[in-house]
This record gives C-alpha cells, structure tokens and sequence, in this order.
C-alpha cells in the first residue's frame, strides 16, 4: 500500500486513536467486562451483598426451558426483520432508481422513517393495529379476519417484525440506492444488447455486483435485530403473549429489571455477545470471500 | 451481412435537438467511421442505431428492416464500448460466454465460438481470469471477442481506443481494421480522433453540432472538404483560413493584403479562403504568391514547422482567422527548412491547393 502515513514519533499515532480508544474502553469494555464479571455473580433483590457462583448462572439458563424457547424467537424475529427489511428495501430502491423525475422526492420520503425513534415507531404501529381502536384490525374484521396481537403469538410477531422491518428499511433502501447507482449504466446496456431480459440481467449482472452493499447491510441489519429493536418490542408486546416475542435482548431487561436476577441478566448479556460476535465473524469469514470481484 | 440505413434522423431532448436529421447509406461489410469533435452527437446517433436512446423522428433500418422500435437484442447487432463494459464478477471467458448462453447455445457451440474469438485475439491464456487481472489492452481484447462471439450482423464501436495510451492505440487500430476486413462485418465505428478515422474508415461521416456535414471517403474529405468545419477538423497541423475578397487574379485580404491566385476561377467578390500548411511551399520572394513574417520555427526533424503573419499584418488585426496558433499562418515543409525566427520568406501555393468557402454559410463554393 502506498499513501501510507510513517510516523516518525511513537507517541504521536496513539495520541491521534486515543479520543477512539477512550470511547470504546468506556462504553464497550468497561460494561462488558463488568457483565462478564457480574454473570459469575449472584446479588441479592437490593443489590447489597452478592455471592460468587462461577458457571452456575450459565448452567441455570440452559436448563431454563423459556431461555432455550427465545433463543428461537431470536432466530426467527431476527431472520423475519432482516429478510422483510432488505427485500422490500432492495424493491423500492430498484424502483426509485428507474425514476428520474422527482426522485429527489422520493429519496426524502423514503429516507424519513429512520428519523423516528424506534419507541415513537413502536406506539404508531401499536395504534394501528391496536385490537379495539385500530384501523388495520377494523378492515381485516370487515374482511372477516379477527385481529388480535395480544392473544394471537403468531400475530404479535408478525406485528414486531414489521414494525421493526418498517424502520431500518429506509437505511436500506439508501445503502441500496447508492450501490445500485455506482453499477456503470453502460454494463447494464452490454447485457441488454447481449439479450438480457431485465430480470435477467438484474440476476446475473446487478445483483452480483450489488453483493458487497447486500453483505453489508446483511451484518447490520442482523445487529439491529438484535440489538437495537428493544424500544419496538417493549412498546408494543413487551414480550407477549406469553413469551411468544420475547427475544433475547428483551429478556436481558425483563429477568435483570423486573425479575430482579442481575446475575442471570448478566451471564445472557455475555451470551448475546457472544452470539453477535461469532455471528459476524461467519458472516465475515464465509460470506465476504464470496462477494470480492 | 447487412446494410444500414439512416434516414433523416433526428434526436429531441425535451425542447432541445442535438441530432438534426441525417441520412447515411451503409453498404455490407463496411466500415464507416462518424467522426467529430466531443459534444457533436456522434455517440447518440450510434446508441440509438444500437437501440439505447430513443430515435425522436426520422427512420433506422438494418437490412431493409426499420428497427426503431426494436429492442435491442433484436437488432442482431453487438456493441464496444469506451469503458468496455466488461462484467467484473465473471471470468473472461464467462463475458464472451453471456449473450450466448441467454441465446440457449449448447455448450460445445458456445466454447466452440469462444476458443475461436480467443485464438483470434490472441485471449487464450486468459481465459480464466478476471477483467480486473487484465491490462489495458488486453479488456479492450476481451470488450471485442463478446462482440465477435455472436456474430452479429452490425457491429458497433463507441470510441474504443480513447482508454489506452497513444502506442498501444496505434497497435489496436491496425488489429480492428484487420479484423473487420478479416470477418466482412458491417461496422459504425465513433471516435473524436482524426488520425483515427481517416486510417480505419472505408467512409467517413464527419459530424459538428448534430449535423451530418459530410459523408466521403477519407481522401475525399481530406481533398474536397465540404464546408470550412470539415477543412478545419481533418488534417493535421489544420488548414489556414485567411479572410478577405477576391480581385481579378488577387485574393485582397480584410486587411489589405494581397495574394496572387495562379489557378483559380471564382467570381469576384466575398469569400474565405483555406490552404492546407503542406500545400505552402517556401520559395524566394521573387517567385511567391505573398510572403510571411516568420514568428516561430519548430524543427521536427522530418518536417518543419514555420509559424508567422502576412507580411506587414500587426498580430492583432491579423487576416488569419484560424491558423494552428490562433491567428498565426501555418506552413509546413518537408525535411529541415533553414528559416530564422523574425525572418522574411515567400510562400507559394501548390497547385490545386486552394479551398474556397462561403463567408456565411462555411459551405464549399465550387470551383472547376
């Protein structure tokens, strides 16, 4: 690689990452390390004497049926967000790059969902299909379908999903835009004139080269599902019915701050991690090799 | 085998025409070459005959048939373009092998036809890998086999050469004419570049603001340019202009110089007058038609070039509208010309040498 800085002084480039270190020892290392610290641990409800335990608390959670149910909830909810939230992205994206009148509009429409607090989303689709007051389950009852997310767990999945699809879509769509727009237009006219009917060449010309913006937005969204959709489950199902849409990172707050099990809360904080971190180094490892041209 | 036919062919955007009507008769197995300065409309006029914009009016035919409203798949036509347009996730191979395979060819036909194009360009070796492992050259190599492989009837090139550097372009130009005699395919080939044009066409169409000006052979254009637009552009240094009107047997510049006429006719009045610098030739001032201020010499070796203005004429108020350096007379003579800078020297014209061009209009003005 040339361009490359040398830097003369040794003090000097660790300065200049010091602000990056800083940042990530107090608010990644520091809290990680206290959960790993605190998942070995067994506090009290008050939090004034804790005993240590080792693997115990770990042991406990595997034999917990209910941990073992939302590590598939996780999979799916966070399989369902990813997959609705990329396709539906990719299709307008497709779209609005065919547009060349007003797609400066189009773009701002599309881009504003990711402005509103995951919260703030949540509350909105929660009115929508609210069961007594919504507008969705009033014409689905007028087609004969009774709506209910807080009795039906299929249902109230299906309304999380959404709602957490429904925002990161937007972040999607920019991410899918601008990689549809840096594919040079006259490669798509090669393959027109070599025949390509346009689904084709959209498979074999620019999905291929989309791949790395695809893989990209494959790790994020994965993350976001999750990590970053507690706000949408909390305002909407907290969980329910049952424990149909309690995914892991809600369980995390559910058994630490109403169950008062900080130690339990602890060792699946840890486990998450782990998750997350053995999930992205796959993707990285078995899914980028793919997409380097 | 196919002709191709433009038939009054003009191009709208919105309000604006950048093609204003042109009409060129393509014969089988030529190779016409549309040559212009950028911004002319040559690469629209090519992309709409490949089927990539829309023809606003006017008729394109392709063998006898008006494919306006043919996609362009269905024109049977294949296509080069300046960035090659190669498909970075697939091997060489694979690129060639594209159109082919959507074309449902069995798989022996499609290797069959694609080590054919390989050996042609020498790709062989290359055939595994990808356009980004490849040099220059050797993707422009890559942009024609795609283009060879489906021997198509038309082939169309959009400045393919304009990405390599100047060795290399001169190499790939004697390798495209080859190959087109080779394979007798009919070909609309743009380029920006005369030398370019003038070595690889069969027929020029030498185009300036969406319009046609000329369509010749290349000696023809280069001899018998058909207005001061094409005198200007084909042929290098480019023709002199000199303003001025004609007098008997004088041509009396619009600032009063004047210039003795040997062998031209034309009627009396108005005109601009064109003389190619390899048309002038440096004789004592005894026997010149007008002579020159010498302001600059450039010793080439093979050739020299002398650079001045019409004796007497200041800079500024020059007669030269157009010479190679703004308002400077180009002369060019062969081998080693032993003229000093600031000197006197007579210049007369060759033979035939002149050009004449109506003041308004830049068109021809015809003479016997």
């Amino acid at each position: 690689m040339s361009g490359r800085v040398v830097f003369r002084s040794v003090w000097l480039p660790w300065l200049l990452v010091a602000p990056q270190l800083a940042i990530t020892a107090v608010f990644f290392l520091w809290p990680a390390g206290e959960a790993i610290l605190q998942s070995t641990q067994l506090p009290d409800p008050f939090g004034l004497s804790t005993q240590y335990v080792g693997w115990e608390n770990f042991d406990y959670l595997f034999g917990d049926r209910y941990y073992r149910a939302s590590f598939l909830t996780t999979a799916i909810f966070s399989l369902s967000v990813t997959a609705l939230s990329m396709g539906v992205s990719l299709l307008l994206a497709v779209l609005a790059d065919g547009v060349i009148r007003g797609s400066g509009v189009y773009r701002t429409l599309l881009i504003w969902p990711y402005a509103v607090a995951p919260a703030i989303s949540g509350v909105m689709w929660l009115f929508i299909f609210q069961p007594s007051i919504g507008l969705f389950p009033y014409w689905l009852k007028a087609i004969g379908y009774n709506w209910n997310h807080v009795l039906n767990s299929g249902e109230a999945m299906s309304l999380v999903v959404i709602a957490s699809a429904w925002k990161q879509v937007s972040y999607n769509f920019l991410f899918f835009l601008a990689g549809l727009q840096a594919i040079p237009r006259s490669l798509i006219e090669a393959a027109a004139i070599d025949g390509a009917s346009p689904w084709h060449r959209f498979r074999t010309i620019i999905l291929p080269l989309l791949s790395p913006t695809t893989f990209f937005l494959l790790v994020i969204n994965v993350v976001y599902a999750f990590f970053e959709t507690f706000g949408v489950i909390h305002t909407i199902t907290a969980g329910g019915p049952g424990q149909s849409t309690m995914i892991m990172v809600y369980k995390v707050y559910a058994d630490g701050f109403i169950g008062q099990d900080l130690g339990s809360s602890a060792a699946q904080s840890v486990i998450l991690m782990l998750i997350v971190g053995v999930l992205t180094i796959v993707q990285f490892r078995f899914i980028e090799r793919r997409v380097h041209y | 085998m196919a002709t191709v036919t433009l038939e009054n062919v003009r191009k709208r955007y919105g309000k604006t025409e950048v093609i204003h009507g042109v009409d060129v008769d393509i014969n089988d197995g030529e190779l016409i070459v549309i040559v212009g300065p950028s911004g002319c409309g040559k690469s629209t006029l090519l992309r709409m005959v490949a089927g990539l914009e829309v023809v606003t009016s006017g008729d394109i035919s392709i063998n006898g048939r008006v494919v306006n409203h043919v996609e362009p798949k269905d024109r049977d036509i294949a296509m080069v373009f300046q960035t090659y347009a190669l498909y970075p996730h697939m091997s060489v191979f694979e690129n060639m092998a594209y159109g082919l395979k959507i074309a449902r060819l069995d798989k022996d036909e499609i290797h069959r036809r694609v080590d054919d194009a390989a050996r042609l360009l020498a790709l062989s070796e290359l055939l595994d890998r990808r356009p980004k492992a490849l040099s220059g050259g050797q993707r422009q190599r890559v942009a024609m086999g795609r283009a060879i492989v489906r021997q198509p009837s038309v082939f169309l090139f959009d400045e393919p050469l304009s990405n390599l550097d100047a060795l290399l372009r001169v190499q790939m130009r004697l390798e495209i004419k080859q190959l087109q005699r080779r394979l007798g395919i009919t070909s609309l080939y743009v380029t920006h570049d005369q030398v370019e044009a003038m070595t690889l066409a069969d027929r020029l169409v030498v185009m300036n603001a969406g319009v046609a000006e000329q369509v010749d052979e290349p000696l023809s254009v280069y001899q018998r340019p058909a207005s001061r637009f094409v005198a200007s552009f084909i042929g290098s240094p480019g023709m002199n202009f000199i303003e001025g009107s004609i007098k008997g047997r004088q041509l009396v510049t619009s600032a009063g110089h004047t210039i003795l006429l040997r062998d031209a006719q034309l009627n009396e009045g108005p005109v601009t007058a064109g003389v190619r610098p390899e048309h002038l030739e440096v004789v004592a001032e005894s026997d010149a038609d007008f002579l020159l201020d010498v302001v600059s010499v450039e010793l080439l070796g093979a050739e020299t070039l002398l650079h001045g203005t019409l004796t007497g004429a200041s800079n500024d108020e020059g007669d030269v509208v157009a010479g190679v350096a703004g308002r400077s007379l180009a002369v060019r003579a062969a081998g080693i010309t032993r003229v000093g800078e600031g000197q006197r020297c007579g210049l007369r014209v060759a033979a035939g040498g002149w050009h004449w061009f109506d003041k308004q209009s830049g068109q021809r003005l015809l003479t016997e």
